[in-house]
């Protein structure tokens, strides 16, 4: 295992080491020491390796990630994940605002809550809140699943594509253009596995799904005068 | 961007290294905007006496003999302490409003910074560490204060520009962010008498709180309406007396962390600011709600958090 004291070797030298590793490195586990809310921790990771972050991070800890697994034993702050293509960032505290925005791919995992635009213009990227997200969560989600065990914010969805949205407590108020949807097997087949990989404990049947009313998103001629 | 941070001390034995505290976080805070800083920090008090921070560009020529033109004046002994380009009066309980009247004709180059019992404000153009270095913040003991590091947006980089501002006796304020409906209610609000000295926004931000309350607001009341009637960005750090209060706007866009242990309630922009303070790795740290009011103050007991509204 490699560690790296964040304080000692600093950021740029830190992601180097990162970056440096190839589909067949030998040295697949790293431990990053002394994050004290550092900015852009193991950002660009391209590889299949396992970062673990000790301590709360700030911006945009593990952003564009490909391949990599990212663990933060601490907090995360903003943008955590934003962009990311695939591979897996898991946050054992609480994440700040704008978590996972523009996600292609991959799954980000939250042990506490998320805090407002928590998945903001998702393009399928999957996130599992275990606890409570904050409002304008998802606004504009193209593709993508979002799960949150407890309760959603204000304006979920807000002008959403094809995104879906489970939540298992109260949504606060839904977004424009978002809906209460069906919860049909194959949603409930989805739900299993992201809850099975999340490694949460929930029944996929307490969940409710919403999403596009698809209503915004093509042209309405009555709508004509509003431009 | 703009950086700003806050420290309530609830611990007694850490009052005197409150100056210190305060710079090191306003110092990682550096990144967030390099034009200007500023701290306000409540110190002790004397009975039957209060305390003006007034600034000069020119303090060998404007405090020279300042104490002593200033007594006369105003009929009770000023003492003057000099730091840099500030100077601290220290006046008869009461006579602010007589003291700023005397200073407009003594020297109208002389700028009021803050005045009150216990608070002074010490801000200037330049980064956190020489701002904080020029006045020997670090070494200033006290209860609570709130910085800012300024990345300009709405107004120029003067220290007329720099936070905190001054809105009301022993209440100041910080912010990140910017309003933009500040014209229209500097406009407003000069109308109704309320003193506003530059182009800033803040200090529009500012001035509406002490508006409020001179119509007999509470503070809690007065950052409760200002979600209503500011539009525009804002996190805004606020210190009394009393204690520290902290309102987000509804977007919340700009970020804010707190932290919270048995010795202490701290506010930073980011947990950056935080991670040197005394016992971080245990305290309950939490990002303050949107469109919501939060107030700490020593009055009640020293452990509870209440929202004022």
């Amino acid at each position: 295992m490699q560690t790296i004291d964040l304080t000692e070797t600093g950021l740029r030298e830190t992601n180097k080491m990162l970056h440096a590793q190839a589909a067949n490195t030998n040295q697949t586990v790293w431990t990053i020491e002394n994050a004290k809310g550092a900015h852009a921790i193991a950002c660009g990771l391209d590889a299949p390796i396992e970062v673990t972050v000790k301590g709360s991070t700030g911006y945009y800890c593990g952003g564009m990630n490909q391949q990599a697994t990212i663990n933060i034993h601490g907090s995360a702050g903003p943008g955590t994940g934003e962009n990311i293509m695939s591979g897996k960032i898991v946050i054992e505290g609480d994440a700040s605002q704008y978590l996972g925005a523009t996600g292609h791919g991959g799954l980000i995992v939250v042990k506490g809550n998320a805090s407002s635009r928590c998945g903001i213009s998702m393009k399928g990227v999957n996130i599992v809140v275990q606890g409570n997200i904050g409002h304008m969560s998802a606004f504009m989600g193209q593709s993508g699943n979002l799960v949150v065990c407890g309760d959603a914010g204000d304006a979920l969805g807000d002008s959403c594509y094809e995104a879906r949205f489970f939540v298992r407590g109260k949504v606060k108020s839904l977004g424009a253009d978002c809906e209460k949807k069906e919860m049909r097997p194959e949603h409930i087949a989805i739900l299993t596995e992201l809850l099975a990989e999340a490694g949460f404990d929930a029944k996929p049947e307490e969940f409710t799904r919403y999403g596009s009313a698809r209503k915004l998103y093509n042209f309405d001629v009555d709508n004509a005068a509003a431009y | 961007m703009c950086g700003i941070v806050g420290l309530f001390l609830k611990d007694k034995a850490l009052e005197p290294k409150l100056g210190e505290m305060l710079t090191a976080m306003l110092i990682t805070m550096t990144d967030r905007g390099p034009d200007s800083a500023g701290i306000a920090i409540y110190g002790a008090e004397t009975k039957g006496r209060a305390k003006m921070t007034v600034q000069s560009d020119t303090p060998e020529t404007a405090f020279a003999g300042l104490d002593k033109a200033l007594t006369k004046v105003i009929g009770g002994t000023v003492k003057m302490t000099v730091k840099s380009t500030h100077a601290v009066l220290d006046i008869p309980e009461g006579t602010a409003p007589a003291v700023r009247a005397a200073l407009d004709g003594i020297d109208a180059s002389i700028r009021v910074m803050s005045r009150g019992s216990s608070l002074e404000i010490y801000k200037e153009v330049g980064l956190p560490k020489d701002v904080a270095e020029r006045f020997g913040i670090a070494k200033m003991s006290g209860t609570h204060g709130i910085g800012h590091t300024r990345m300009a947006t709405e107004s120029a980089v003067t220290t007329m520009g720099a936070h905190p501002y001054n809105t009301g006796d022993d209440q100041c304020l910080v912010h990140n962010g910017s309003l933009s409906n500040h014209n229209n209610l500097r406009r407003t609000l000069r109308r109704e008498g309320i003193l506003i000295e530059t182009e800033n926004d803040t200090e529009v931000g500012a001035a509406y709180i002490t508006w409020q309350m001179q119509n007999g607001a509470t503070l809690g009341e007065a950052l409760t309406s200002s979600l209503d009637d500011l539009d525009g960005f804002f996190t805004f750090v606020v210190g009394t007396k009393d204690g520290l209060g902290v309102v987000r706007d509804p977007i919340a866009c700009k970020p804010a962390v707190m932290a919270e242990t048995d010795q202490y309630v701290a506010f930073g922009s980011e947990y950056r600011a935080l991670v040197n303070l005394p016992g971080i790795e245990n305290a309950r740290v939490w990002e303050p709600e949107p469109a919501t009011v939060y107030f700490w103050n020593h009055d009640t007991s020293p452990t509870s958090s209440e929202k004022a509204a």
